[in-house]
């Protein structure tokens, strides 16, 4: 008998896999297949490159893919009825990595400066402490965005123009008023809140999916008229020279009466570099400590209230407008933040910085990392940020992996890596992590 | 006036153009209330395939003019059905896993699709701009200017008047097809109660399935009208467009077929008419404008129902 079953599942999964490299020949054929170029043309003209080995090896990874997935995953000869998801471990496996990695992470990040100079020396530590502060960048955006998606469950897809807005208020400030950054960041800040609000108050009445195209409706007009103001905004030209932070009024020039001069030390460039990754580390970790201070708080509470069901927040009395546009407007102050410091790391900003493919990536982090998760933000935006830095030849495969793994990690566990939900409140005063897969979905 | 009727011409053409992407998003969200946000890049997909087939088998602006139709007909079935593949297996991989499962999922899933099908195109088919020469030259001249440079020439395109023939036809085969078949019935029992759908025997998957496999074929018209319009595309004309389109549906109250050929026709329109007259710069802006207009005023659009919440 079980010799007949096991025929009848070998033939049904040999049957489904080929649908399923027939599937696949028809997507890749063409595309992968035979690619349409001007350089093989004549004269400015078309002409095709023909690639069939490509085709043939992403048909065959289908096939055998589909085929070993029947076989020894699914173990059945009708898969249609299961997802992604049988596949992989269950939720619960994590959820006891975000207590044990938070102190682990902030102590590293810490002393990670001294360790890259210590061992690398201070040519070879400049490389990787430009990428910290770029995934440290991100960190913060990504926390800043978590606000808005992960707690309030608004979904933001026009995050960057309130980046965009930080940054260009500080570059404009110190263009026109020579305003310093310190002076700069936060009225940048204010000044992308007050966005918020401005932008936020007319459509988060919307519900949630019409509430995403909105907001990239707003992040693409912000870009749009950055990129053709030209006499106020330097349109496509950007803005350049602008100023770079000082520590308590001491440049990192070289000279008399600058940093290194007043504490005694010879000069060097990393001391700006090491300067401005503290500076983004304590940023960053203000936005996470009045996340988690605001969890704590009635307006956080309604916060996750109203991400896990918004009419039953309405029926208990919550002022659902009032509770989204602060959470809006908060997560606007921080991306502004952001934009500043970006601006004065950069010393040039342009609309190309300030695409949506940004705000794609800094939702895929928060997205990726959990939606409401502080620690699951800062892995996955040291694995995405800085994974790809270290493959630099796989650069253009970037996106397409992002927008593959939003995919996958949607179908596998919908509430993101870290799933885990901390109760702001528990009856017996100690409160523990519960996982998502307890927690009922709502709608929002 | 002359100025008037020529704008009036490109913004027609445009507006059929909207209409068929706007179709495929108002279908899904009639049927399974989402935003397929990747519409428009299987738009962009269709459009790509097009053209492949067009450069592959030599079709040029020199063929006899019948031979020349013929071989627009064929490229237009085989772009219709390989981008249906496509439309069906986003639907299969990033859409049904998830049915049932909170609200911001899908869309969440549909944007990493939109993301993904975005780069897959940059990286297989290249960065760069597409030129193709223009298949169908010619046209007629409505008006000509003054002898002395004064006026203006209005014109008609050969391929305009193509590309709103065959969107006529198509809207016009596609309305039977939803009023008057066993598919259509099951498609809006679907769209008022799926569960009781399921308990009356349609198959619930296999309808949304094939909701998104005509949503993609109607795309995939639109693709090879936007390339035989414009005669150039690159890996990102499906953002905009399908912004645009989105806005279209939603103008013309989503859910809404025929209001999504009047919102496809008004987007084109204001689109052509603003950049004619005030800023070309600004068009998208404008587009942009009345999409959140329109959704803070008047969220059911010209022609929908309004949506009621339930618990």
């Amino acid at each position: 008998m079980s010799n007949l079953k096991k025929d009848s599942l070998f033939a049904g999964s040999v049957k489904d896999a080929a649908a399923g490299g027939l599937v696949a020949l028809a997507l890749f054929g063409m595309m992968i297949g035979m690619q349409a170029d001007v350089a093989t043309g004549l004269g400015g003209q078309l002409g095709i490159n023909y690639r069939w080995g490509a085709v043939a090896i992403a048909v065959v990874i289908v096939f055998a893919g589909r085929l070993l997935l029947n076989l020894f995953v699914w173990k059945s000869d009708k898969p249609v009825t299961r997802t992604v998801g049988s596949l992989l471990p269950k939720a619960s496996s994590f959820s006891g990595l975000g207590r044990f990695a938070t102190p682990v992470f902030l102590v590293l990040a810490v002393v990670l400066p001294f360790l890259l100079t210590y061992f690398l020396g201070t040519r070879g530590s400049r490389q990787y402490l430009d990428l910290a502060i770029l995934v440290t960048t991100y960190v913060m955006l990504g926390w800043g965005l978590n606000i808005v998606v992960g707690l309030a469950g608004l979904l933001d897809l026009g995050y960057v123009a309130f980046y965009a807005v930080g940054a260009y208020s500080y570059a404009l400030l110190a263009q026109y008023f020579g305003f310093s950054f310190w002076v700069c960041l936060p009225l940048a800040g204010i000044l992308a809140a007050f966005w918020g609000i401005i932008l936020g108050f007319p459509v988060l009445r919307l519900r949630g999916d019409y509430l995403a195209i909105v907001t990239l409706a707003f992040g693409e007009i912000i870009r749009v008229v950055l990129l053709n103001w030209y006499d106020f905004t330097g349109g496509p030209d950007g803005l350049s020279n602008i100023p770079r932070p000082s520590f308590f009024g001491l440049d990192f020039e070289r000279g008399e009466g600058n940093f290194a001069d007043f504490f005694g030390l010879e000069y060097n460039s990393i001391h700006r570099i090491i300067f401005l990754y503290y500076v983004i580390l304590a940023m960053a970790l203000v936005t996470n400590l009045v996340t988690m201070r605001l969890r704590k708080l009635p307006i956080g509470r309604a916060w996750e209230a109203l991400r896990e069901d918004e009419i039953a927040c309405r029926s208990l009395g919550i002022n659902t407008t009032n509770t989204k546009l602060t959470a809006f407007a908060l997560g606007a102050m921080f991306g502004g933040f952001a934009g500043s410091f970006f601006a004065t790391r950069q010393g040039f900003i342009s609309p190309e910085s300030f695409t949506f493919m940004e705000s794609a990536v800094i939702l895929a982090i928060v997205v990726l990392g959990g939606l409401g998760s502080q620690i699951g933000v800062v892995i996955a935006a040291v694995v995405m940020i800085g994974g790809f830095e270290f493959f630099r030849g796989l650069e253009e495969y970037r996106m397409l992996v992002f927008g593959l793994l939003m995919v996958v990690i949607m179908v596998w566990r919908p509430r993101g890596l870290i799933s885990v939900r901390t109760p702001s409140i528990s009856l017996s005063g100690k409160a523990k992590g519960i996982s998502a897969d307890l927690v009922q979905e709502g709608h929002g | 006036m002359d100025y008037f009727l020529q704008q009036l011409i490109n913004g027609v053409t445009l507006g059929s153009i909207y209409g068929l992407i706007a179709i495929g998003y108002t279908m899904v969200y009639g049927i399974i209330g989402m935003i397929n946000f990747a519409h428009g890049d299987i738009f962009m997909v269709g459009s790509f395939i097009a053209l492949i087939l067009i450069v592959a088998f030599g079709i040029t602006s020199s063929l006899p003019i019948v031979l020349l139709i013929l071989a627009l007909i064929g490229v237009l079935i085989v772009s219709m059905a390989l981008t249906s593949v496509w439309g069906w297996t986003v639907e299969r991989i990033a859409y049904r896993p998830l049915r049932g499962s909170f609200r911001l999922a899908p869309l969440i899933t549909a944007i990493g699709a939109s993301i993904a099908l975005q780069n897959f195109v940059q990286i297989s088919q290249g960065a760069r701009n597409k030129p193709l020469q223009p298949l169908i030259p010619g046209g007629f001249t409505l008006t000509e200017g003054g002898a002395d440079g004064s006026g203006f020439i209005v014109q008609l395109s050969y391929s305009q008047i193509l590309i709103i023939v065959v969107t006529t036809v198509l809207m016009i085969g596609f309305t039977m097809l939803i009023n008057k078949t066993s598919l259509g019935r099951a498609q809006r029992a679907c769209e008022q109660d799926r569960k009781m759908a399921s308990l009356l025997g349609i198959n619930v998957d296999r309808t949304i399935s094939l909701t998104f496999v005509m949503g993609a074929a109607l795309a995939s018209v639109a693709g090879l009208m936007f390339l035989l319009y414009y005669g150039v595309i690159d890996f990102y004309i499906g953002f905009l467009a399908g912004v645009k389109a989105f806005t279209a549906a939603v103008l013309g109250g989503i859910g809404s077929l025929p209001g999504a050929m009047l919102g496809g026709l008004l987007i084109g329109l204001i689109e052509t008419f603003w950049s004619g007259y005030f800023s070309v710069e600004y068009k998208d802006v404008a587009a942009f404008s009345i999409l959140a207009i329109v959704l803070i005023f008047m969220p059911e659009g010209l022609l929908g129902k309004p949506e009621v919440e339930k618990v």
